[in-house]
């Protein structure tokens, strides 16, 4: 069993988000960068948990972006992980992104394939269609359990008001939420285990870039509260039945 | 070369987001000057014509009982051929569960640019851009699309519905439909409560509320105000509540009217995911809680003694009392 996880590096949850150069670049001054929260918590760990369950699993790392991308990916690696893989590219546009994924996924031949359900900076969820599609693959989007007997999955994903629980044969992309596993903090003997794990370096495909961030913006601030007296709830309810008028 | 839009249905019904989409597709083909066309997968149980009311002429439907299981590789084959053989150049999408899995693959299909989660209709007047929530609501992009096709994923609850008069043109769409490699052994929906992505208003609470035990107070006022209950990471991960129920950066991210944050204190993660709410009301027992800084209106107070009040209040005013 083969399994190809997508990590991304994403500013820290509590960055603050600012924009330079007239507000075409997002400002890293100051910025504390992570495993996207999607690809470790819930992708990456539940890779290692199929390959607790089954030691002759091997699990790869794809990353695609510049060298400052390996601090992030060697902590991936000390949680868990037998190799990474590093496109050396830089690029936002998911098109382009999931094209070089791709390329690593055909030469690979994974039995399995994880994304995390979205980045917490370009919030595109785009990438684990995307590369099911090329790939010509089943893909479960959003799931909160995945189970493996044999060849054969068992997901639950997320729908509207409820799950969905389905079946497919491997090869599969997954796109991981909550609940598919639980966050895990990585060991000294993973992060000393990890220096010394392979990380290859390759090059980009040519691929074709379909969008681009032409500028940014941060929402309007808040006017300010309004607050009403602990003793007077029923005043509240006037102020969003009358004035704010949403109930 | 008109607009189409994909009409989300589940179990034979059309989900609300199709109609803020179908809105947001009939005034973009205004902007472009063509026409909306919509594509309905599987059967179902409502009358489609009824549709034209939000702005469309036709309404391509594919009848396939494989296409009455969510599959997004035979969704997406299905929807690139109704796509081809209309010229379509504009696909919309709820950028919901299932758009979510269906748009990129589309993307890809067709060599379309995509912007998910987009809160606007494009600015055309120099190109094609599209704003879109970046950050987890924290800030916004302006994303260009180049390609000769493109597709728009809409937010949910981003668009207002509009409804006018009209009745769309029913077309049976004759696809080559794939066999499914997904097969679907059971849905599991709650039944009676208001989904939250979907929700008009939603109530929530976090750590304040002490234990699973006194969530009560909640569930009645969400039930006074047909809402749908949400709670904080805190309390999804000491299993108090569902993770269904998390929103936050790391959780659901939603877009309500209404937010309504009980015993939150309003870390940056939970406001990223709630920050869109189009009002929010906190009520907490501390007056430094960060919350109150995002909030439009604010009770500074115990939740054990507000909430109920707070209730009893609103069945008042709905006459429920």
């Amino acid at each position: 069993m083969k399994i190809l996880v997508c990590i991304s590096k994403t500013p820290d949850t509590t960055a603050k988000i600012a924009f330079t150069n007239n507000n075409t670049k997002f400002d890293t001054a100051g910025v504390q960068w992570i495993i996207n929260p999607y690809d470790e918590w819930y992708a990456l760990v539940r890779a290692i948990e199929l390959k607790e369950a089954d030691a002759s699993t091997i699990i790869h790392l794809v990353t695609v972006g510049g060298a400052d991308v390996e601090p992030i990916i060697r902590k991936a690696l000390a949680l868990g992980g037998d190799e990474a893989i590093r496109v050396n590219a830089e690029s936002h546009d998911s098109f382009y992104i999931a094209s070089q994924i791709t390329a690593i996924a055909k030469q690979g031949g994974y039995d399995l394939l994880f994304t995390g359900k979205e980045t917490i900076d370009y919030n595109g969820s785009s990438i684990g269609g995307m590369v099911a599609e090329l790939l010509e693959l089943p893909f479960i989007s959003l799931a909160t359990k995945f189970d493996l007997a044999g060849n054969k999955a068992t997901v639950t994903r997320e729908i509207e008001g409820g799950e969905e629980i389905c079946e497919v044969e491997l090869p599969v992309v997954i796109s991981c939420a909550k609940g598919v596993a639980e966050q895990r903090i990585p060991n000294m003997r993973g992060i000393m285990a990890a220096r010394t794990k392979p990380l290859k370096v390759v090059e980009p495909v040519a691929a074709e870039v379909l969008t681009s961030a032409q500028n940014f913006g941060l929402p309007p601030a808040k006017a300010g509260v309004k607050l009403v007296p602990a003793d007077n709830p029923a005043e509240l309810v006037r102020l969003l039945h009358e004035e704010a008028k949403m109930i | 070369m008109p607009v189409l839009v994909f009409i989300d249905v589940a179990e034979g019904h059309v989900k609300k987001a199709s109609f803020e989409v179908l809105t947001y597709g009939a005034d973009l083909a205004k902007e472009l000057g063509t026409t909306a066309e919509g594509v309905v997968l599987g059967s179902t149980e409502e009358d489609l014509n009824v549709l034209g009311k939000y702005g469309i002429t036709k309404i391509h439907q594919v009848k396939n009982s494989v296409l009455d299981h969510f599959d997004s590789q035979v969704l997406t084959n299905v929807i690139a051929q109704v796509a081809q053989a209309i010229g379509a150049k504009v696909i919309v999408f709820s950028n919901n569960v299932d758009g979510k899995a269906i748009a990129p693959r589309l993307s890809a299909r067709l060599k379309a640019g995509l912007v998910s989660g987009a809160v606007g209709l494009p600015d055309t007047s120099n190109g094609f851009v599209v704003k879109k929530n970046v950050f987890s609501g924290k800030a916004f992009a302006n994303v260009s699309m180049t390609t000769d096709v493109k597709i728009i994923a809409l937010s949910p609850n981003a668009y207002k519905v509009q409804e006018t008069s009209g009745t769309a043109l029913i077309i049976p769409f004759d696809a080559k439909v794939s066999a499914s490699r997904v097969k679907i052994t059971s849905i599991n929906k709650v039944s009676g409560e208001v989904p939250l992505t979907e929700a008009e208003i939603v109530v929530s609470a976090g750590r304040g509320l002490k234990g699973p035990e006194n969530w009560g107070i909640v569930e009645d006022l969400a039930h006074a105000l047909h809402a749908a209950l949400a709670c904080s990471r805190p309390v999804a991960d000491a299993h108090w509540r569902p993770h269904n129920e998390h929103v936050g950066q790391t959780g659901i991210a939603i877009a309500p009217n209404l937010y309504i944050a009980i015993g939150i204190s309003g870390a940056i993660q939970h406001l990223a995911g709630v920050n869109r709410s189009k009002v929010i009301v906190v009520i907490n027992k501390d007056p430094e809680a960060p919350f109150f800084k995002a909030a439009d209106y604010g009770i500074v107070g115990d939740a054990f003694e507000v909430v109920p009040k707070l209730t009893d209040a609103v069945k008042k005013l709905r006459g429920t009392s």
